[in-house]
């Protein structure tokens, strides 16, 4: 029966699909740079979100918590074993029985496995983690797991993705689906595939998650932002890195 | 021009506002910017009364950029960088940003070349200059102009 | 973040050219930015930065705050000798940093 369900499933999300971005056309914010920024986000010695990878090089030896442990006492050496992990979250959780994004599984780890705190959204330990684990997912496709327990909330990030939201009434498929390319204000429309992040946007002259550029389009159409690590948001996460499947990982990116 | 400066300050207000009120956020507000006057006086203070003439120094600089945050700036000056002949210093500057001077790099025969670079902010299409000094007192300059795309969305309140 | 990021060639030819990145987070606050409330951001940035290679100083820079957030400084300098190149960024409320790098020469 639930075989049936996940068919079905299927089946009208790829009826949906027929809005989605052909996989020859996609394409990722990188080609709409310019020369120079491109030049910045490939130089790993200008690259200023390496600053965060090279913070989240120091804290995996760190050890935290009561349990006196740090990340590489488990997980040994980044290169290896995080290896291909940030290409394929948001995860399903066990525990929890839902995906989870990587910062919710780093979390996880600090408070399960550490005993320590719980890192805040944006701290900049958490971001400098996050960067040095997406960092060893560089040139590797987007590849999500989507099986029957994932298919549901496959299904709520699309659900979000084509609402209309906000004072301005907008879907993110509407820009990002049907007028990609396009000009708005000055700027041109990505198609808003989350290939790079966490990312140094220079608009926050900061690296920043998935979710803050998220909260900062959802504010930008005048939509009350979902709070960060909100099920609607990790939904959308998982949704947006489906529709990247197959696209290469280029974390930590620079962006405008 | 001026028009649509003020436009963008309305709405980026308009937006601060309208994301809530109360929220200790950041917004520009951008205070009056220099001038071309002014940069022209900065750059009196630094070549004083010796004069000014264009050639020798090179700005690479894009001609558009998306964002004004962090504008790649690259500055080389003709020069054989030897005891008796080389570059003392590399200023910068620019005529509409809030206030005109954006660097100055100090060099020397030990540089080998006289090339430097950085990432610079810049708040509005304008003109960039660089003045180099050289090791006998002359002063020689070059003026970039750079297209500056504001980001569509505010970001204010998040 | 990381407080810098160097690069300098480990090893280089004596009278060789080479290219020197520096790349250090601060936030470079223009002074120029409110808060929504209309509160003025006080100015925090780097104002000088210097370089010595075996205790001489080869090259400096004073930065303004149109320089963008986590300052980047490309320069070049010749190889002289063995020894080390040593780093120093000063600025606004006491900020100093101090990074080196080893170099071999031949």
């Amino acid at each position: 029966m639930r075989r049936f369900w996940a068919l079905l499933g299927l089946l009208v999300m790829a009826a949906s699909a027929a809005a989605e971005i052909p996989s020859s056309e996609r394409r990722s914010g990188y080609d709409l740079m310019g020369r120079e920024l491109r030049a910045m986000q490939d130089d790993d010695t200008a690259n200023p979100g390496m600053l965060w990878v090279l913070e989240g090089a120091t804290l995996w030896k760190r050890a935290a918590g009561a349990a006196g442990r740090a990340c590489v006492d488990c997980h040994g050496e980044a290169s290896t074993s995080m290896k291909g992990v940030a290409a394929h979250y948001p995860a399903f959780d066990a525990g929890k029985q839902r995906p989870v994004n990587l910062e919710q599984r780093i979390n996880a780890c600090r408070v399960e496995r550490q005993q320590a705190p719980p890192l805040a959204y944006e701290s900049r330990e958490l971001l400098a983690l996050s960067a040095y684990v997406a960092r060893q997912s560089r040139g590797l496709p987007i590849a999500v797991t989507i099986d029957d327990r994932m298919q549901p909330f496959l299904e709520a990030g699309r659900v979000v993705y084509e609402r209309r939201q906000g004072q301005l009434n907008l879907a993110c498929s509407q820009c990002h689906d049907a007028n990609w390319g396009r000009q708005l204000a000055g700027n041109v429309v990505p198609q808003g595939h989350p290939t790079g992040y966490p990312l140094y946007r220079l608009e926050w002259q900061s690296l920043g998650s998935l979710q803050r550029r998220l909260r900062g389009c959802l504010v930008g159409i005048r939509a009350e932002p979902y709070e960060y690590g909100a099920p609607e948001l990790v939904d959308l996460e998982l949704y947006l890195m489906w529709r990247a499947r197959g696209m290469t990982m280029d974390a930590p990116a620079v962006r405008p | 021009m001026e028009r649509s400066a003020s436009r963008r300050e309305f709405l980026k207000i308009a937006g601060g506002v309208a994301a809530g009120i109360g929220l200790s956020a950041v917004v520009t507000v951008r205070p009056a910017s220099a001038t071309p006057a002014e940069m022209q006086e900065a750059i009196r203070k630094v070549v004083g009364s010796a004069r000014v003439t264009p050639g020798k120094v090179k700005i690479d600089l894009p001609p558009l950029i998306e964002n004004g945050n962090a504008v790649p700036l690259t500055v080389r000056v003709d020069s054989p960088m030897t005891e008796t002949d080389h570059v003392r210093a590399v200023h910068v500057f620019t005529e509409k940003n809030p206030q005109p001077y954006v660097i100055t790099f100090h060099l020397g025969p030990r540089a080998g070349r006289a090339q430097v670079a950085t990432r610079m902010r810049l708040a509005d299409s304008q003109n960039v200059v660089a003045i180099c000094e050289l090791s006998d007192g002359s002063f020689w300059s070059d003026n970039a102009s750079i297209v500056v795309t504001l980001a569509a969305c505010l970001e204010d309140g998040i | 973040m990381a407080s810098a990021l160097i690069n300098v060639p480990a090893r280089a030819k004596r009278g060789e050219i080479i290219e020197v990145k520096t790349l250090i987070s601060h936030v470079m606050e223009t002074g120029f930015r409110h808060t929504q409330l209309g509160a003025a951001i006080p100015r925090n940035i780097i104002r000088r930065f210097v370089c010595t290679y075996n205790g001489t100083e080869i090259f400096s820079a004073d930065l303004y705050p149109a320089i963008s957030a986590n300052p980047f400084i490309v320069f070049s300098t010749v190889a002289t000798e063995s020894g080390t190149l040593s780093f120093q960024w000063t600025g606004d409320n006491g900020f100093s940093v101090t990074e080196s790098a080893k170099i071999t020469v031949e």
